[in-house]
C-alpha cells in the first residue's frame, strides 16, 4: 500500500513539472511576436488569403452574425467570437491579460468611455499602421473624436448614442403636459406630473455615471483634459458641470425622480406601465425598448434632448463604443481586415440590422434610415429626430485614462448624494478627490480642481 | 483490532451521551427563573418567525417569479402568481436557450464541485488529522500558516492567481476553478480541532499495536470517527464552490467554461446591450434551477450539519 501511493506520488509530480514546462513553452511562444505590425490594403488582403484563426471579444450580438458573414467571404480565416462580459466584466478581463502579457484576443469590443484607458496605457494597435486614418470622414465628428487620441486611431466606431429625449405620449397626454424643451421645462414638467399622480415620476435616477457624463458634456462641461498621456486634469465644479448638478439638484431634492436603477427588472417595468415617463439617453434605446417594453408598443416618441439655452441644440453621445486591436495579437493584419469589414465595409448594415445606432455618416445620410416609420413609435420617423441629434453633439469632450475605475466608485460618491437627497456639487467634488487619489496611485500627474 | 473498532463507536456514542446530558442540564437550569420561561419563549417564537420570513421572503419571489412569461413578469404584481403559469414553459425555455449553454453551465457548475470540494474536503480531512493527531518539528508554524490562510478571503487572491496561472496556462481552462477550489484553510482547521477531540489517541494507540498501518487506520478508523466533521467541510466547501462567482470571473473567458454563476449573471446583462434581448424570465428559471440541488444537499446533510456546528461549541 505504501509502494503504491508513493508511486502516485511520484507521477502527479511528474505530471506538474509536466504542466511547468508546457507553461514555460506557452510563455516563451507569447513572448516571441509574430506577424508583420504594419501594412496596406494589398498586406491585409494577403493575410486573408492565409489560414488564420481570429479571436474577437464583443457582447454586441450583431458581431456573431458578422463573423459568419466575414468567414463566407474570407474562407481561410476562422473568427471565434467570445462573449468575455458586458462592458466592466470584459474590461477586467482585458486588464488582467494586458497585465499577464497573453491571454487578450486579437479585437475587442471597447466602449468610447473605456478607450483612453486602454489607447493609453499602450495596449491597443494605432489603426494609422493600416492607413485607417483616411476612414475620418466616414464618421460622425463625435464618433471619430472619441476614437482618436493622443494622435492615433485606437479603434473603429462601431455603434453610437447621440442622445434623445424618448418620451411616454401617453402619459404626457394623459395629463396635459407639454413634451419641454429646454431643462427648466424639464423640471416643471417634473413637478406637475408628479402632482397630478404621486405614482408617476418624469425619470428615474439612482446615480449614473454614464448619464452624468453626458448630461455635464451636453451642457459644456469639459471636466476632464489629458496631456502627453499621463498629465491629468480634472474639474467637476466647471461651470457645465455645475449647470448639470445645479438644475438636476431641484429633482433630486424635491423627489421627483423614480429610485429606481436603470437596466433592472423594476425599470422596464416602470417603462411599461408609465410610471417612469421618460428617458434621456443614447439614440440607441428604441431596439431595447421594443425588446424589454413590448408592451408599452405606440406609448413612446422620441422628442430632442432639452437644451440649457432656449433654442440653441445641443447633444451629446451616451455609450456607443468601437472595436481595437490589441497589441498583443499575432494576427494584427487579418484582425484589420476583420475591423474593417465590421465597421466600416458590410458589416454596419448588420450593426443596424441588430438595433445598432450607426456611426457611419453614409448610413445615417441614407433615405431609407431618415423616413424608416418605427411602428412601435406609432409611425413616428424617429431616426430623423436621432440623426439631427448626432450633428448637434458638443465638441471637445474628453474621458479619464481611468474613466472605467472612476466611473466604479461613482456611486461611493455622487450616488451618496441622491440616496440622501442632497446637494449634488459636493457629491461631484467627492467623486473627483477620489478619482484624483487614484489616478495619482496610478502614476498619472492629476491636478484636481480649477 | 476487533476490539479498539468495537470500543470506537461506543466512545462516541458515550460522548454524545455526555453531552446531550449536559445540554439538558443547561436547558434546565434556564427554565429556573419565575415565568422567564413562558415569556422569552414567545419572544423567541416571535424573531425566529421573522426570521423564517426573512429567509423564506426571497425563495417564495423567486418562485412566484419564475412562473411568469417575460412580459408578465414586468406587468404584474411582483409577490403573486400572474397570467398563465408557465413554469414549465420557462424551464424548457432555459435549458434550450442559446443551444442548451445552460445545461453545459450546470455541468461545468457540477464538475467544479464535484472535484473541487470533494478534493478540498478529502485534503482538509487528511491534512486536519494528520496535524491533529501526529507530532513533528514545524507543526506551529503550520499551525500559523493555516490560521494566516483562513484570514485571507478568497476574492483577494484571485487576480494574483490569475497572473500565476497565466504563467503555466492555466486560465480559461477548469483547473483554474478547480485547482484554487481544491484549498480550503477553513476546513483543514476545522477538521484538525473536531479530530483532536473525536479520535482518542487511545484508539490509534490500540490499532497500531494490533499491527494496522497508518493508512489503514486512518480509512477504516479515523475516517468513521470524523464523518459528521467531514460532511460539515463538504457542506461548506460545496457551498462555496457552488456559489464561487469572482474566480471563475477572473480567470474564465470562454462563455463554455463558465459556472452558472457566472453564466446568468451573462444573461442577465443581456438586457443591457444595443439589440440584446431581455431575458429577466430565464435568468429568474435558472436561477431556482441554480438553488434547488443546494436545497436538496441541505435537506440530505441537515443532520452532520447540526452536529458538525455544535462539535465546536461543545469544545469551546
Amino acid at each position: 500500500m505504501k509502494i503504491r501511493s508513493n508511486k502516485g506520488l511520484r507521477r502527479g509530480a511528474a505530471a506538474l513539472t509536466g504542466a511547468l514546462a508546457l507553461g514555460l513553452a506557452l510563455s516563451a511562444c507569447s513572448s516571441a511576436g509574430g506577424g508583420a505590425e504594419t501594412g496596406n490594403a494589398d498586406d491585409i488582403a494577403k493575410a486573408l488569403d492565409t489560414e488564420t484563426t481570429l479571436t474577437v471579444w464583443a457582447w454586441a450580438p450583431a458581431v456573431e452574425q458578422i463573423a459568419k458573414d466575414f468567414e463566407k467571404e474570407h474562407p481561410k480565416v476562422t473568427v471565434n467570437v467570445v462573449n468575455a462580459g458586458t462592458g466592466n466584466d470584459q474590461y477586467v478581463k482585458l486588464q488582467n491579460a494586458i497585465k499577464a502579457g497573453s491571454g487578450a484576443p486579437d479585437v475587442a469590443q471597447i466602449e468610447y468611455y473605456a478607450l483612453p484607458q486602454f489607447a493609453l496605457s499602450d495596449s491597443l494597435v494605432d489603426l494609422k499602421d493600416f492607413g485607417f486614418d483616411s476612414f475620418a470622414d466616414e464618421y460622425t465628428d463625435s464618433t471619430w473624436n472619441s476614437v482618436s487620441l493622443d494622435g492615433g486611431v485606437y479603434a473603429l466606431p462601431q455603434d453610437s448614442g447621440p442622445m434623445a429625449l424618448f418620451y411616454n405620449k401617453a402619459v404626457f397626454d394623459q395629463y396635459g403636459i407639454a413634451v419641454p424643451t429646454t431643462w427648466d421645462e424639464y423640471v416643471a414638467a417634473a413637478k406637475q406630473l408628479h402632482a397630478a399622480d404621486p405614482t408617476k415620476y418624469i425619470t428615474n435616477d439612482t446615480g449614473d455615471a454614464g448619464f452624468t457624463t453626458s448630461m455635464i458634456w451636453q451642457a459644456g462641461g469639459q471636466p476632464y483634459k489629458t496631456e502627453n498621456s499621463t498629465d491629468v486634469s480634472i474639474d467637476l465644479q466647471d461651470e457645465g458641470s455645475k449647470k448639470f448638478a445645479d438644475t438636476w439638484n431641484q429633482l433630486v431634492e424635491g423627489d421627483l425622480v423614480s429610485p429606481i436603477s436603470s437596466w433592472s427588472d423594476e425599470w422596464y417595468k416602470g417603462l411599461a406601465d408609465g410610471s417612469i415617463a421618460t428617458l434621456t439617453i443614447g439614440a440607441w434605446m428604441p431596439g431595447n425598448l421594443e425588446s424589454g417594453v413590448a408592451d408599452a408598443a405606440g406609448d413612446w416618441r422620441v422628442a430632442p434632448m432639452p437644451t440649457w439655452e432656449p433654442g440653441v441644440a445641443a447633444s451629446a453621445e451616451n455609450g456607443g463604443g468601437g472595436d481595437a486591436i490589441m497589441k498583443q495579437s499575432k494576427n494584427k493584419l487579418a484582425a484589420a481586415g476583420f475591423l474593417q469589414y465590421m465597421n466600416e465595409g458590410e458589416g454596419t448594415q448588420t450593426s443596424i440590422d441588430a438595433g445598432g445606432f450607426p456611426s457611419t455618416v453614409a448610413d445615417l445620410n441614407s433615405d431609407e434610415f431618415l423616413n424608416y416609420e418605427s411602428d412601435y413609435f406609432g409611425g413616428q420617423k424617429i431616426n430623423q429626430v436621432l440623426v439631427q441629434s448626432s450633428k448637434d453633439v458638443v465638441k471637445g469632450w474628453q474621458y479619464l485614462p481611468f474613466q472605467v475605475y472612476s466611473n466604479s466608485i461613482f456611486n461611493d460618491t455622487v450616488g451618496k448624494a441622491y440616496s440622501s437627497k442632497s446637494d449634488l456639487n459636493a457629491g461631484l467634488e467627492a467623486w473627483q478627490k477620489a478619482t484624483a487619489d487614484y489616478g495619482n496611485e496610478q502614476g498619472f500627474t492629476v491636478k484636481a480642481g480649477s | 483490532m476487533t476490539q479498539a473498532t468495537v470500543t470506537a463507536p461506543s466512545a462516541a456514542a458515550s460522548a454524545r451521551g455526555t453531552r446531550s446530558t449536559s445540554r439538558a442540564t443547561r436547558h434546565t437550569r434556564s427554565l429556573g427563573g419565575r415565568g422567564v420561561h413562558q415569556r422569552r419563549s414567545i419572544l423567541l417564537t416571535i424573531v425566529m418567525s421573522v426570521m423564517v420570513v426573512y429567509a423564506l421572503f426571497p425563495l417564495f419571489w423567486l418562485f412566484v417569479s419564475s412562473t411568469k412569461t417575460q412580459s408578465e413578469l414586468l406587468s404584474s404584481f411582483g409577490l403573486w402568481f400572474s397570467g398563465d403559469f408557465s413554469l414549465f414553459d420557462n424551464i424548457a425555455q432555459t435549458l434550450s436557450y442559446g443551444n442548451g449553454e445552460f445545461v453545459r453551465w450546470f455541468g461545468n457548475t457540477l464538475l467544479y464541485v464535484v472535484v473541487g470540494a470533494g478534493g478540498a474536503t478529502l485534503l482538509a480531512a487528511l491534512g486536519g488529522y494528520g496535524l491533529a493527531k501526529f507530532n513533528f518539528p514545524g507543526k506551529k508554524g503550520v499551525f500559523a500558516v493555516v490560521l494566516g490562510a483562513v484570514a485571507i478571503p478568497g476574492t483577494a487572491l484571485a487576480v494574483p492567481t490569475f497572473l500565476m496561472f497565466s504563467q503555466l496556462g492555466l486560465t480559461n481552462t477548469p483547473w483554474s476553478i478547480i485547482l484554487p477550489s481544491l484549498i480550503s484553510p477553513f476546513g483543514l482547521y476545522l477538521i484538525w480541532t473536531y479530530a483532536l477531540d473525536a479520535v482518542p489517541t487511545e484508539v490509534l494507540e490500540a490499532a497500531r499495536m494490533d499491527g494496522a498501518g497508518e493508512m489503514r487506520t486512518f480509512f477504516t478508523i479515523s475516517l468513521r470517527l470524523l464523518t459528521p466533521g467531514i460532511v460539515t467541510v463538504l457542506l461548506f466547501t460545496v457551498v462555496a464552490t457552488w456559489n464561487n462567482y469572482f474566480l471563475p470571473l477572473i480567470m474564465l473567458s470562454e462563455p463554455t467554461w463558465y459556472p452558472l454563476t457566472v453564466g446568468l449573471n451573462q444573461w442577465n446583462a443581456q438586457s443591457q446591450t444595443v439589440g440584446g434581448d431581455a431575458i429577466y424570465n430565464l435568468v429568474v428559471t435558472g436561477s431556482l434551477l441554480t438553488i434547488v440541488p443546494i436545497i436538496v444537499a441541505f435537506l440530505f446533510l441537515q443532520k452532520y450539519w447540526q452536529s458538525g456546528l455544535s462539535a465546536g461549541s461543545v469544545k469551546a
